[in-house]
């Protein structure tokens, strides 16, 4: 029991960031299932992040307000530049949301009567607890694994297959794709509030495109087939870096090359279900 | 139903005025040389494709503005000249989509996992597999659809159209890459399919099939139809030998090789 309070006081920041950090593979992993590789979700995270702690800190909100407003705000804004930018498709709408990024880093950090400028925002009242978050990521997962095995996760499947045969289906493409981008947005503000919430502070370049490129990695290294995927490899570049301090200086480069290597042989993702029941397949015949 | 349609793409004329009448049951055929404008026909009909100049109708309606899945919901489905099947699925699944815009729960009924919301999928999946029987792919359902031949993911592509519960089916070249015998087994199921009560339209290269099945035909050259009516008198017409039966047997070889090479040049 001494132990697991020790381990617990010493790692819980661990834990609890693995848990925002699924949340984030998880949201990205629902405009990628949709076939858009849409990358504003590190700056959805920071307007969640950003509303919600200065509710609190400002306007005294309670816990279950700013959760709430940390997640309307980024789906707000989704939905608004979604409407132009959701016209385009493959790398060209990659561009478009990491520049609307950079726009909400730069307005951050201008914004210094609001946001504190790059000093960023100090003394956030630390009111996430463990199972807000286990919460949270429980809630996620039971919504988008219903959303998958309905008729929108098969529209979904099918805009990422083929776009003009979805839409000769009856399925209005692009309402579907709002819907996966507001949704992934308000997903990546409720981990940006939970986060706020945990860590004390919060500054600027925490949601630059450094954050966005680890979002996508969780995501596309623990595969987009489905949603144990996005949590998978959310725990590996959580708990690799933490794992590898042996390495010293080395840690980085470790850590670098395990990723390249995974992506390499395993380039759909860890988590491939139709790999995996190939697997076991032949491990039936050959028994 | 086509009424004086014409579409440009910058100076090239491909379709000049033209008019269709596709009447309501039975199989409508519109045959032509490749490049005369067919596939643009059907592009034009589903919405993909906005009209330079005349209406498109469907049961009384303009179909001038709207969306491809509004053209869809309002009754014509459509099957594609290169298969577009989403292969990654299973044949149910591929099925099931087709049916997206008649599953009648919403957002809250999919949360809630309600009653209703299991009737509903449930409901989907018998129409899927009984669907995919029609074409007789049931015994294949839960396959992944990249994994069937040619002549299959065509059936599938049928079964997927006919999911959308159209009363307009428009079939662009059906038979294309398909064996005799498959051709011989699609004459049948269109038949049954035209004999469910659903309208048939069908563009066709392979003469023998449309002429098989078709009880009107239309015959499009140059984005003009040059002639109509049934098999015999579309048969015997001179203006349709010269543009495109006399061609064919003389030049059987070349065409193929044409056939072949214009498989992109419409869509």
């Amino acid at each position: 029991m001494d132990s697991l309070v020790n381990f617990w006081s010493v790692y819980s920041n661990l834990v609890l960031s693995l848990g925002t950090n699924a949340l984030l593979a998880l949201s990205i992993g629902l405009t990628l299932s949709c076939g858009m590789l849409a990358m504003a979700n590190a700056a959805f995270m920071g307007i969640g992040a950003y509303t919600s702690a200065i509710l609190t800190m400002n306007y005294g909100a309670s816990f279950p307000v700013a959760i709430a407003a940390g997640m309307a705000a980024p789906a707000l804004t989704a939905f608004i530049i979604g409407k132009p930018t959701l016209r385009l498709s493959g790398v060209y709408l990659a561009m478009a949301t990491l520049a609307f990024g950079e726009v909400v880093r730069i307005v951050i950090l201008n914004a210094e009567s609001l946001t504190g400028g790059a000093l960023g925002l100090n003394g956030i009242p630390p009111t996430t607890r463990w199972w807000h978050v286990l919460l949270a990521v429980v809630l996620v997962l039971l919504v988008l694994w219903r959303l998958r095995r309905s008729k929108v996760g098969r529209a979904f499947e099918a805009i990422k297959e083929d776009e003009t045969a979805a839409g000769l289906m009856g399925i209005d493409v692009g309402a579907h794709k709002m819907l996966a981008f507001v949704l992934g947005g308000a997903i990546a503000g409720l981990a940006g509030t939970l986060n706020a919430h945990l860590t004390f502070f919060i500054g600027p370049n925490e949601f630059g495109f450094d954050r966005g490129v680890d979002i996508l990695t969780m995501a596309v290294l623990g595969g987009i087939n489905g949603l144990a995927g996005p949590v998978l490899g959310a725990a590996i570049l959580t708990i690799l870096p933490e794992s590898l301090r042996a390495f010293g200086d080395f840690r980085l480069v470790v850590n670098g090359v395990i990723l390249v290597l995974i992506v390499l042989f395993l380039p759909k993702g860890i988590w491939d279900p139709a790999r995996i029941r190939h697997w076991f397949g032949h491990k039936a015949v050959s028994a | 139903m086509l009424d004086g349609v014409s579409r440009h793409f910058g100076g090239l004329k491909v379709l000049q005025e033209v008019h269709l009448d596709v009447p309501k049951g039975g199989i409508f055929g519109l045959i032509g040389p490749n490049g005369a404008g067919k596939t643009t026909v059907f592009n034009l009909t589903t919405g993909l494709l906005p009209v330079t100049a005349g209406t498109i109708r469907f049961e009384g309606n303009d179909l001038a503005g709207m969306k491809p899945h509004e053209i869809t919901r309002a009754g014509i489905a459509r099957t594609f000249q290169n298969i577009r099947v989403f292969k990654e699925m299973s044949l149910l699944e591929n099925v099931m989509v087709g049916m997206h815009a008649k599953l009648g729960y919403g957002a809250f009924g999919l949360l809630a996992a309600s009653r209703f919301f299991q009737r509903e999928e449930r409901r989907a999946r018998d129409r899927a597999r009984e669907l995919l029987s029609w074409v007789k792919l049931d015994h294949k359902a839960s396959d992944i659809a990249d994994n069937l031949s040619y002549g299959e993911q065509r059936k599938l592509e049928l079964a997927r159209a006919l999911a959308t519960d159209p009363r307009l089916l428009l079939l662009d070249e059906p038979v294309a890459g398909m064996n005799s015998t498959e051709k011989t087994d699609l004459m049948v199921e269109i038949r049954n399919i035209s004999a469910r009560g659903y309208t048939v339209f069908m563009i066709e290269h392979d003469m023998r099939f449309v002429m098989g099945l078709c009880e009107h035909i239309a015959v499009l050259n140059f984005g003009r139809i040059i002639a109509r009516g049934g098999p015999d008198e579309i048969r015997n017409d001179p203006q349709v030998i010269e543009a495109y039966l006399g061609r064919e047997e003389d030049e059987a070889g070349t065409n193929e090789a044409n056939e072949i090479a214009g498989e992109r040049a419409p869509q």
